[in-house]
């Protein structure tokens, strides 16, 4: 078994009187895919938010392991730019493009937090921070080729077909060199054909060895892809396992259709 | 275009107009001869003014949606690069014919021109630093500023009260000038910060009233309302000048600023530094998704929008000679907002354009002053309805790729 990269344990969040994850443990390993699932409002996008720092989650730790550092890193209290810095970076559900920039200048922002030029930097250009430039431009110009979409490299964002901003998100993310990707919804409101080739894209990134969390409604998308199925519902985890047996999980089954009756 | 319901909707709107400005128009009471006069000659102007007005204003609307239905060549024109203007600076050839002849126009100006229009052009360049400066904030990071002149007021009273109370020049001023105007950027900014859009521009513009009114109030420290007078002119190795040479070397001192910002603020924009407050102006929850440090990056901008307001504030000070707290009024900052607005957020050369229009036009309509702050909200008007995106809307830079160092067209 690899290395866990991601442990979450006895995560908690209060909202007001609402308790929207009910100790949820969860763990990715070292360049697996794994999903997480379950019914809307079950608390998926509020766990995401809390990994990532948006949220402070109530109870609970986060820990995050740096195979460069050799050490396991706590988020929690992180800010969000903090925890990207560690190496989490992800999309979102309802896409956040920086939409007036170029498709280019959105996945050079994902290399902001790996790079340093400051003032004094941009304003003599010196020969360090022009090296660090171009080296960003190249980064971004090899993530965009990768991920199909340097043909529309100076459009501006906004532009772009649906199918297309959703794929710059997770260039955007991927340009942040994160240890642990996460994806929220990658294919939400995408069609057939469009899903077919995120499948084939995410597939691709994860042969590079990335490892990848992603939230889904698709179970086509999510039984082929994932190695391993975290099932949510209501804030809890009531199932985990192999996409076999979250499919013959009588649990889960009851959680998306309901029990069944005798009559 | 001149049918009936056309015409009758004209004829509502002028009616509506005759109503609004009939107390000011018609009615004038002559507080002396205790008499009214009632000028129905002017009632009769306005009608058909705003009846005529109207249909312009129909046709020119009309004219808009058309273009933006068959938007399909629009978009191409905006892929390439928009106005001539843009087009022409992207041509190096053009460029540097443009910008050589622009500086050669700078240049022999104080020469050909009357002191009073090099007093004009100087303050004109006072205001085209100031809505640079303002732009960084506004334009690029997305900061709504209503308290700018505060930071150019801080800059000018440093200068002032540095010489009154210490005997410091210019040239030491202007570098304190700036720099304490950032402190009051970042002092500012810390606590302001958090705050987003609308609730930002209150208490931008609380802090800019409060600094007017520590200023007019603390009597023993800045000398009150009555400000500060005798502020000698900048200087230049001590050589006594007489005040035209005086005022044609603040014109020099005053375009080479000019030129220091906006190949300054230009660097700034194409940098890392600059993708980021765009990023923040676009999406603040995307942005520190990526890893940007929001706080920082915000304060930044914000110190850095402030040192060039201070920067303007002691050559304000030095040009003028003479500083009140009825300078730096919340009009002030309301007009440097509308240069960085009208010209186009984020766009250099628009802002530009934006401070000669809104400095030079009233200069030279003096003639019709009384009218000064009407045409200013009709302008703006138009110009949100025909043109929300500025004279000059900003283009995105686009960059090519080749496998050597020369990687980018800049």
């Amino acid at each position: 078994m690899h290395q866990p990269i991601l442990q979450v344990a006895g995560l908690t969040m209060d909202f007001g009187g609402i308790r929207a994850l009910n100790n949820l443990d969860l763990d990715v390993s070292e360049g697996e895919i794994v999903a997480l699932i379950g019914p809307n409002g079950a608390g998926k996008t509020t766990f995401f938010n809390c990994v990532t720092g948006i949220y402070k989650p109530t109870k609970g730790s986060i820990d995050l392991f740096h195979k460069k550092k050799n050490r396991q890193i706590s988020l929690l209290g992180m800010k969000p730019n903090q925890v990207t810095e560690q190496g989490l970076a992800r999309t979102f559900q309802n896409i956040r493009l920086f939409s007036q920039m170029t498709v280019l200048e959105n996945v050079m922002i994902g290399r902001h937090c790996r790079t340093k030029a400051f003032i004094l930097g941009a304003l003599l250009r010196d020969k360090k921070t022009m090296q660090e430039e171009d080296e960003i431009i190249q980064t971004s110009h090899e993530i965009l080729t990768k991920i199909g979409l340097q043909r529309y490299e100076n459009e501006i964002a906004k532009n772009l077909p649906y199918g297309a901003q959703r794929r710059l998100e997770i260039a955007r993310a991927l340009a942040t060199e994160p240890v642990l990707l996460l994806l929220d919804e990658p294919a939400a409101g995408m069609n057939p054909q469009e899903t077919i080739e995120l499948v084939n894209l995410i597939q691709e990134i994860a042969s590079e060895g990335q490892s990848i969390l992603l939230i889904e409604h698709d179970m086509k998308l999510v039984m082929s892809l994932s190695e391993r199925i975290f099932v949510m519902d209501y804030g809890k985890k009531i199932a985990q396992g192999t996409p076999e047996e979250i499919r013959n999980n009588p649990a889960v089954i009851k959680a998306y259709l309901g029990e069944e009756v005798d009559a | 275009m001149f049918t009936l319901q056309e015409i009758k909707r004209s004829l509502l709107v002028s009616i509506w107009f005759v109503f609004l400005t009939f107390p000011l128009m018609v009615i004038r009471v002559d507080s002396i001869e205790k008499t009214v006069q009632w000028r129905w000659m002017n009632m009769v102007y306005v009608a058909i003014g705003s009846f005529l007005l109207s249909f312009v204003f129909r046709y020119m609307l009309q004219r808009k949606e058309m273009k933006s239905d068959d938007n399909g060549d629009d978009d191409k024109k905006d892929k390439t690069g928009r106005s001539f203007i843009h087009q022409g600076l992207a041509d190096p050839r053009y460029r540097n014919i443009i910008l050589g002849s622009l500086l050669a126009v700078a240049l022999i100006f104080p020469h050909v021109f009357s002191t009073y229009q090099t007093s004009i052009m100087t303050t004109a360049l006072m205001y085209v630093v100031l809505g640079l400066g303002l732009n960084i904030v506004v334009g690029l990071a997305g900061l709504l500023d209503l308290g700018y002149v505060a930071f150019y007021a801080v800059g000018a009273y440093t200068y002032a009260l540095l010489y009154h109370f210490f005997g410091l020049g210019f040239w030491v001023a202007l570098p304190i000038g700036g720099l304490l105007a950032a402190a009051f950027g970042i002092l500012l900014g810390i606590p302001v910060l958090r705050l987003r859009g609308d609730y930002l521009a209150i208490v931008t513009l609380g802090f800019g009233e409060i600094i007017r009114l520590v200023m007019e109030n603390w009597g023993e420290f800045s000398q009150g309302p009555s400000g500060v007078s005798n502020i000698p002119r900048p200087s230049f190795l001590g050589i006594d000048m007489s005040l035209d040479t005086a005022l044609i070397y603040t014109y020099y001192l005053m375009l080479l600023f000019v030129i220091f910002t906006i190949f300054f603020v230009n660097r700034l924009q194409d940098s890392r530094l600059g993708r980021a407050w765009i990023a923040l102006r676009e999406d603040e929850i995307a942005c520190q998704a990526m890893g940007i440090d929001k706080m920082k990056t915000k304060l930044v901008a914000f110190s850095l929008g402030a040192f060039w307001a201070g920067i303007v504030g002691v050559i304000f000070a030095a040009k003028t000679t003479f500083i009140s707290p009825r300078s730096f009024t919340f009009i002030e900052s309301a007009i440097i907002l509308s240069i960085v607005v009208l010209g186009g957020m984020g766009s250099i050369i628009g802002v530009i354009i934006g401070a000669f229009i809104l400095i030079l036009l009233p200069e030279y309509l003096r003639a019709l002053s009384e009218y000064r702050m009407l045409a200013f909200g009709a302008i703006l008007v138009c110009m949100m309805v025909f043109r929300p995106q500025g004279i000059i809307g900003s283009i995105r830079r686009t960059y090519t790729y080749k496998k050597q160092t020369d990687g980018e067209v800049s």
